[in-house]
């Protein structure tokens, strides 16, 4: 039987603590400079836990398996924390492919060696086998998370936007399919292009998918039109997620959040902040519309 | 073959991706295994056999010439990535016979597709901030950050360096936006890790207007998370900073006509982000092949990024390179 499981309405993201404001470069730096310390990163987790956000949802940065050995240490402060993981941290992978290539790629960051892993012949023998290579990737993505509860693992938007322009939808089942098996975990999928993707993976009888997209009354980075959008929330099968939900800071908090009550079928909301009083006013804004 | 070129042109309405050609059997054994598309690795093999209306050349930039000559003779509207040619004399062959075969013909500078500076470019029209008396062109990002490396973007013969991957962006935006430089008036490039190409690029640029400013130019820097370009313009009745995610306008006395107000101005990206139908990695990606595939539909020339626009900014690099070689 398939897991199912119910996502908490408010869930903590991180671009806040790697430098990405979608709004301002400077801000950027100024993050940087902020969370520089491991610590200050933590500080905040804790704040949104004593708020009762209990969810984080992040990429697989190098940082977060220093966040994850923390939370291993401290079993009994989060009992009942939960990780949505997002792989894989694109710029690790896009800056290494700049510097090594493809291959190079695969030999730095998959753990062991790979081209012994394939022992009939390296290079030539992998380029066959791409599923076993996204299960091997997907497992060294997921080392960093052993002992912590993960009920949901995303495909970042770089990864599934590709898959979906190249119309490779057979790899999306095949991702779903492992996520299950192996972590018994339901999949999701974080994307810039949410009414495409939906049809895509209903295609490929992919029913009712956690999907995360940008969201907001701007209609920023919501490809194709708002009205598509609004459309596919009211009308179709499927658990979505809105992120981006100030539309990168052009938007008011209360407004924001008043727009994203028009979607009953909206599951969650993920979103940044630095400060408790900001989570304490965004989650009590998404408890009163959602 | 760009991955991101063939999803998003994959992924536009009114365009059949059918083919690609690639040298890398790991990358079309997945076109082979989950797609349609057909796959070659010889490029004039796969023009010779394919109805094609047009082709994206997104190669390193030493097979530019040969490719896109190639295409252009055979009929293909051509796509080049950036930058255009290593060699001016062979840009200038492809721009006139582009212009001979009227075929439309657009360089990936992708940086006019992104709003804000778009807008830069209106607001000097306006002559909002009065005469311009300065300006810098900066660019900065994390590719080389340490002394070990090896792709084409190391070797200087095939177009690597920061002067042709980061600088030309910059030298382009400027010329469009603010004015074509023809005399430089002094350059370093400087290496920091790479042993063969530089790393930094600082020149300082003579405009045919006469305006003069400064390029500087680092990809060495990991204070910056990805490339972060940007162009400031100083006016005798304001100065304004413009990026990929927001502009700021500094401005002496109001400038009624915009409604902007006396001090400082900011304007975010998410007013003028152009808007696309598929987006993978920033809308400018997406805008800049749907306004190609518009110039072919329509039969019109290319405003931005034509072949004639990327010549001048690889006749702006030979100026540099020849002009650091008296420092």
């Amino acid at each position: 039987m398939q897991k199912i499981i119910n996502m908490e309405k408010v869930l903590l993201g991180d671009n806040q603590f790697f430098a990405v404001s979608h709004l301002s470069d400077e801000r950027s730096r100024a993050q940087a400079i902020r969370f520089k310390d491991d610590d200050s990163i933590i500080r905040v987790i804790d704040q949104a836990i004593e708020l009762g956000i209990m969810t984080f949802m992040c990429t697989t940065h190098d940082r977060i398996a220093n966040i994850c050995q923390h939370i291993r240490s401290n079993p009994a402060r989060y009992n009942g924390f939960k990780i949505f993981p997002c792989m894989p941290y694109a710029h690790k992978y896009a800056n290494a492919i700049t510097e090594l290539g493809i291959i190079g790629t695969i030999k730095q960051y998959v753990p062991g060696n790979i081209f012994s892993t394939f022992t009939k012949g390296g290079v030539a023998f992998l380029g066959k086998d791409f599923i076993k290579l996204m299960e091997i990737l997907i497992d060294s993505e997921m080392k960093m998370f052993k002992g912590i509860d993960t009920p949901v693992i995303f495909i970042q938007n770089v990864v599934v936007d590709m898959l979906l322009g190249l119309k490779m939808f057979e790899v999306f089942r095949e991702y779903d399919q492992y996520i299950r098996k192996k972590y018994n975990a339901e999949p999701g999928y974080i994307t810039m292009n949410m009414p495409a993707l939906l049809d895509a993976l209903n295609s490929v009888g992919i029913d009712k998918p956690i999907i995360c997209s940008s969201i907001n009354k701007s209609g920023f980075r919501m490809s194709g039109g708002k009205e598509i959008y609004e459309k596919y929330l009211n009308e179709r099968d499927f658990k979505p997620i809105a992120m981006q939900v100030l539309a990168a800071g052009a938007l008011k908090p209360a407004e924001a959040i008043e727009y994203l009550g028009k979607f009953p079928k909206l599951e969650s909301v993920l979103f940044g902040a630095s400060s408790k009083s900001h989570l304490k006013e965004t989650k009590e804004l998404i408890e009163h519309y959602l | 073959m760009g991955l991101s070129h063939a999803a998003i042109i994959g992924a536009h309405h009114d365009v059949d991706l059918i083919s690609v050609c690639d040298t890398s059997s790991f990358v079309l054994d997945a076109f082979k295994k989950f797609s349609a598309i057909k796959t070659y690795t010889d490029y004039q093999k796969m023009i010779d056999e394919v109805p094609l209306d047009f082709a994206i050349v997104a190669t390193p930039t030493k097979f530019h010439h040969q490719i896109v000559k190639f295409a252009l003779d055979k009929g293909l509207h051509i796509f080049c990535e950036k930058p255009f040619s290593l060699n001016t004399a062979q840009g200038k062959e492809l721009v006139d016979l582009a212009a001979k075969k009227l075929l439309v013909n657009q360089v990936g500078f992708h940086n006019h597709f992104i709003g804000t500076f778009r807008e830069l470019k209106r607001l000097l029209d306006k002559n909002v901030i009065g005469e311009i008396v300065h300006f810098t062109g900066e660019a900065y990002g994390p590719v080389v950050t340490k002394e070990k490396g090896g792709t084409w973007r190391s070797k200087p013969e095939e177009g690597g360096g920061c002067l042709y991957d980061y600088a030309s962006h910059v030298i382009n935006l400027i010329q469009e936006i603010i004015g074509r430089p023809e005399k430089i008036c002094g350059t370093l490039l400087k290496k920091f890790y790479s042993k063969d190409v530089e790393d930094g690029v600082y020149s300082l640029l003579k405009l045919k207007s006469g305006l003069t400013g400064a390029l500087l130019v680092n990809w060495s820097d990991e204070t910056y998370r990805k490339m972060s370009t940007s162009i400031t313009v100083f006016g005798k009745k304001g100065k304004i900073i413009c990026d990929a995610t927001e502009i700021k306008i500094y401005l002496k006395e109001p400038f009624l006509s915009e409604k902007l107000e006396k001090g400082w101005t900011i304007k975010y990206i998410t007013d003028f982000a152009l808007p696309v139908n598929f987006y993978l990695r920033g809308e400018e990606y997406s805008a800049q092949l749907d306004y190609f595939i518009d110039c072919i539909k329509e039969k019109k020339q290319a405003i931005y990024n034509s072949f004639e626009q990327a010549l001048y900014t690889d006749q702006v690099i030979e100026l540099i390179i020849k002009d650091a070689k008296n420092y």
